[in-house]
């Protein structure tokens, strides 16, 4: 009994909402370039929305989102009221951009881009999802600029799953925004400008800088900043890599280099490279490029959004950050062994990974053990897409963040292909894990209530098939299209 | 290993591998399409002996067939006790996992919800299934998730859910193990017809030589049976469904209702979808996006209304995927007149659960002619003989804005 009167009742039609409130420029990422667009859109008179996620939920700190921290937060993380102001003080330009018209959010996060396109034409306008601590909601914008940042690139080796191992955007995020660095004693992986710059940062805060450790045969950054680590007493490890750390309860206590060199710390800083924070992009559908100057995957054209500062790519100074942190990757692989956990929430080893084996609590019978990468890439290219689903690598609640760009590089290897002959697993919203009572809409519309149904409510498909073309045919439809829009 | 609330079937799943072996050697059989179906099909026909190439666009159970909630207890379907008597025993005669689990729960949080429950556990005990009302505190002694909103619901002694991404490499492995061949990233380009029959399928991996041909490839069958000159009404739309972080193993996994439909995995995540869909173009190359919508803050409500205790828990993931529907809704599994040795078969949006029995439906009408263990008449394809063009039209199933889809 289908009404088949031209409506669908059940159909999205005019159902999602239109955004609470609308800018003329929405900009997101309170950093140096989010700061001067939002500022440069102020003054032109323009509506201005600029939010900014810092400070971080301690939750999400300890998912190691957005950044690698490692469990190496101080306890003041946990104090709201505080965090609020130090990240309000330590950036004094967001005083500038407020007193210019701005409105700026802080501690709220963008968690989707959504626009009509292809496969998608019921928006009523393009939107941009946000959260805060409260709940969620849409804005709708004239103009969009992304200025996300840039992120940790975490490459594992044994016993980098413990607290204590962090990554270099981490380490400046707490010692400059929020002053909760909990560590003491610092070893960093990587020479490069990341590495020496927060090095430098490190110690002029007071941290002991155990040294720098280096695959390559010489520093790789800057020779100024080379310099001032060598003026600053602090040592390099060349032609050398991290082979273990250990430690204890509260993590990380020494780190063994190849060389056989052994180091106490208690923190050490992954500093190899920094990945630009493309998640809305991607998440959005929108176009992706490889550059590996600047820094891997970087966004491409993407009509009516505007990339700034370094989510948009690292300034490219002729070195190629790719090639690069494949060598780690290579040198890394090497000195981990079977059972080192690439993927820390889901707990995949690299055997299971590189084996495509289910987890730990499926069986594995004879025909699964039986299988492999190797024997997925003889039904065609991998794609990492399908390896997580059947791995579950990158499919935890830090949403690939410790493990996507390593896995990317993993297969890479394995299929003998350079980085980018197999894609990066796709990101999908909400790009920050975000609790269901903040994401819900709980001030959903009346005609989204009452056109919802289970599935795609045709009451012809629920008939019991004995019934069908029989007088309880009509019985049944009407009491599950009476009932079935819940 | 049989559900109690069903009769006990004749045959065990074991015993029917035995009795099909070598009853389609030397058939060759090319299935388009490698979704859930079309892998089931193919893994059928191997088992009974033929020569199985699966010809698929992209990779395997890309689309809907490896993005839907897993569940496995269609009542409705002619398939429903074939599709009961496999599930248990598809991990041991794929040879991989799964993750088949037994039993359902539906619980209400609404009065109107708690009373559609009820209609539906009657309509399944009249019919000889059994399901159990459920009091409030019932429920929260079974779901540790529900909360003091539950007002009842209903236990299905019988069904379940699977795994859908792991089902459908099980199904294309377990193939492939039987000398199947799984051809990805060769769309179907044309069929070549002699004597009333299509002799070869021409995909961009080359021509491929066939005695029957399957045609089980979502919603892009009606651009491919058009090709043969026959007429398959479909129109696609795009679903959407969210998941969170783990939550502890509840003991049944299989709990929905609230207007959602999904799952507990094994893994602890909770998977739910439902809600309004949007009506699409369909493609001959497949959809070129499957976005998710704000839809994602609507599902986060419904899951916190269903289990309060786990309103806290972070929602990691939203997709989307893109499903067929027919006019009425029942699948489509039919073999045709002319090209004679083709059989269709489109399942109608509720595949993926159904897959161990339609499988079994499109194996015998490919080596049979009819369907062995069960009647599927009423799923023919001649049911919509004069089905008007404006079809869609009528039912409001058209895309919103075909402009902007393209």
């Amino acid at each position: 009994m289908h009404s088949n009167n031209g409506t669908d009742p059940h159909a999205i039609g005019t159902k999602l909402p239109a955004p609470e409130a609308r800018y003329d420029l929405v900009v997101i990422g309170a950093g140096p370039a989010g700061l001067a667009a939002a500022l440069a859109g102020a003054g032109e008179g323009k509506s201005v929305l600029l939010v900014d996620e810092n400070p971080i939920p301690g939750a999400a700190m300890g998912n190691d989102v957005p950044l690698l921290f490692g469990g190496r937060m101080t306890a003041a993380t946990q104090n709201a009221e505080r965090m609020l102001e130090t990240v309000f003080m330590s950036e004094p330009m967001l005083e500038a951009a407020m007193d210019a018209g701005a409105e700026v959010l802080l501690g709220t996060s963008a968690w989707g881009v959504y626009r009509n396109g292809p496969g998608i034409t019921g928006l009523p306008e393009n939107v941009v999802a946000l959260a805060d601590k409260d709940r969620g909601w849409l804005v709708g914008y004239g103009e969009l600029v992304l200025a996300t940042g840039a992120r940790d690139l975490a490459i594992g080796f044994p016993g980098w799953n413990q607290p204590g191992v962090m990554g270099a955007a981490a380490l400046e995020r707490l010692l400059a925004r929020y002053e909760a660095f909990a560590g003491k004693r610092v070893l960093f992986m990587g020479s490069h400008d990341l590495a020496l710059q927060t090095a430098l940062l490190a110690r002029g805060k007071g941290v002991d800088v155990a040294g720098l450790v280096e695959v390559r045969a010489s520093p790789q950054g800057d020779a100024a900043l080379v310099d001032a680590v060598r003026s600053a007493q602090i040592p390099f490890y060349l032609n050398d890599a991290v082979a273990e750390a250990k430690g204890g309860l509260d993590g990380v206590e020494s780190v063994r280099l190849r060389s056989g060199a052994m180091i106490d710390v208690d923190t050490v800083v992954l500093a190899i490279g920094l990945v630009p924070s493309i998640e809305l992009i991607d998440a959005m559908g929108g176009k992706r490029v490889l550059d590996g100057a600047r820094g891997g995957y970087i966004p491409g054209e993407n009509a009516g959004i505007t990339c700034v500062g370094t989510c948009a790519g690292l300034a490219d100074t002729g070195f190629d950050h790719v090639e690069y942190r494949m060598e780690w990757a290579r040198e890394l692989g090497k000195l981990s062994a079977p059972d080192t956990i690439v993927c820390q929430c889901e707990e995949v080893t690299r055997a299971d990974l590189l084996g495509v084996q289910p987890p730990n609590y499926l069986e594995r019978p004879a025909p699964m053990a039986a299988r492999s990468l190797d024997t997925l890439i003889a039904d065609g290219p991998p794609n990492p897409d399908q390896i997580k689903r059947l791995t579950r690598a990158g499919m935890g609640v830090c949403q690939g963040r410790r493990c996507r760009d390593q896995v990317a590089m993993m297969l890479a290897m394995a299929a003998n292909g350079p980085f980018g002959s197999v894609p990066l697993a796709t990101h999908r919203a909400p790009v920050r894990p975000l609790p269901l009572r903040i994401l819900a809409d709980w001030e959903e519309a009346e005609d989204m209530r009452a056109g919802w149904d289970v599935w795609f409510g045709i009451p012809t498909q629920w008939v019991p098939y004995q019934d069908i073309d029989t007088p309880r045919e009509r019985e049944h439809q009407t009491a599950i299209a009476d009932g079935w829009s819940l | 290993m049989t559900y109690v609330g069903l009769p006990t079937p004749a045959e065990t799943p074991q015993d029917t591998m035995v009795r099909i072996a070598g009853t389609a050697a030397k058939m060759k059989v090319v299935i388009v399409g490698g979704g859930v179906s079309g892998l089931s099909a193919g893994w059928w026909l191997a088992r009974s002996g033929a020569s199985v190439t699966v010809l698929d666009k992209g990779i395997v159970g890309w689309e809907a067939s490896g993005r839907n909630g897993g569940g496995a207890s269609h009542y409705q379907s002619p398939l429903f006790l074939e599709e009961q008597r496999m599930w248990p025993h598809m991990d041991e005669l794929l040879g991989y996992p799964t993750e088949h689990q037994k039993e359902r729960l539906v619980i209400a949080v609404t009065e109107k919800q708690l009373n559609q429950y009820h209609y539906l556990a009657k309509m399944n005990n009249d019919m000889g299934y059994r399901v159990d009302l459920l009091t409030g505190d019932q429920v929260r002694a079974m779901v540790p998730l529900a909360g003091e909103n539950c007002l009842g619901g209903m236990h299905y002694r019988f069904g379940g859910h699977a795994n859908p991404q792991r089902s459908v490499q099980a199904y294309a492995w377990a193939l492939q193990d039987l000398g199947g061949r799984i051809v990805q990233h060769s769309p179907v380009t044309g069929f070549e017809t002699e004597g009333g029959k299509v002799v070869a399928v021409h995909s961009a991996s080359g021509r491929y030589e066939a005695d029957a041909v399957v045609v089980a490839a979502g919603p892009q069958i009606q651009g491919l049976m058009a090709k043969l000159g026959v007429e398959v009404p479909l129109a696609a739309a795009r679903a959407e469904m969210i998941v969170t972080e783990p939550a502890p193993l509840m003991p049944i996994g299989g709990v929905d209702g609230n207007g959602l439909y999904g799952r507990q995995t094994l893994r602890g995540n909770l998977a739910y979808g439902g809600g309004p869909h949007e009506w699409l173009q369909t493609f001959e190359a497949g959809p070129p996006a499957r976005p998710s919508s704000p839809l994602t803050r609507n599902l986060a409500r419904r899951i916190a209304e269903l289990f309060p205790k786990a309103e806290h828990l972070n929602v990691i993931r939203s997709w989307a995927g893109i499903i067929e529907n027919t006019p009425d809704g029942r699948p489509i599994i039919d073999r045709m007149k002319d090209p004679e040795n083709v059989v269709v078969a489109t399942m109608s949006g509720v595949g993926f659960g159904l897959s161990p029995a339609s499988g079994h439906a499109i194996r015998d009408l490919v080596v049979d002619g009819q369907c062995s263990f069960t009647d599927i008449g009423k799923l023919s394809l001649s049911r919509f003989d004069g089905i008007g063009a404006d079809w869609r039209e009528q039912r409001g199933w058209l895309p919103l804005k075909a402009d902007l889809a393209a």
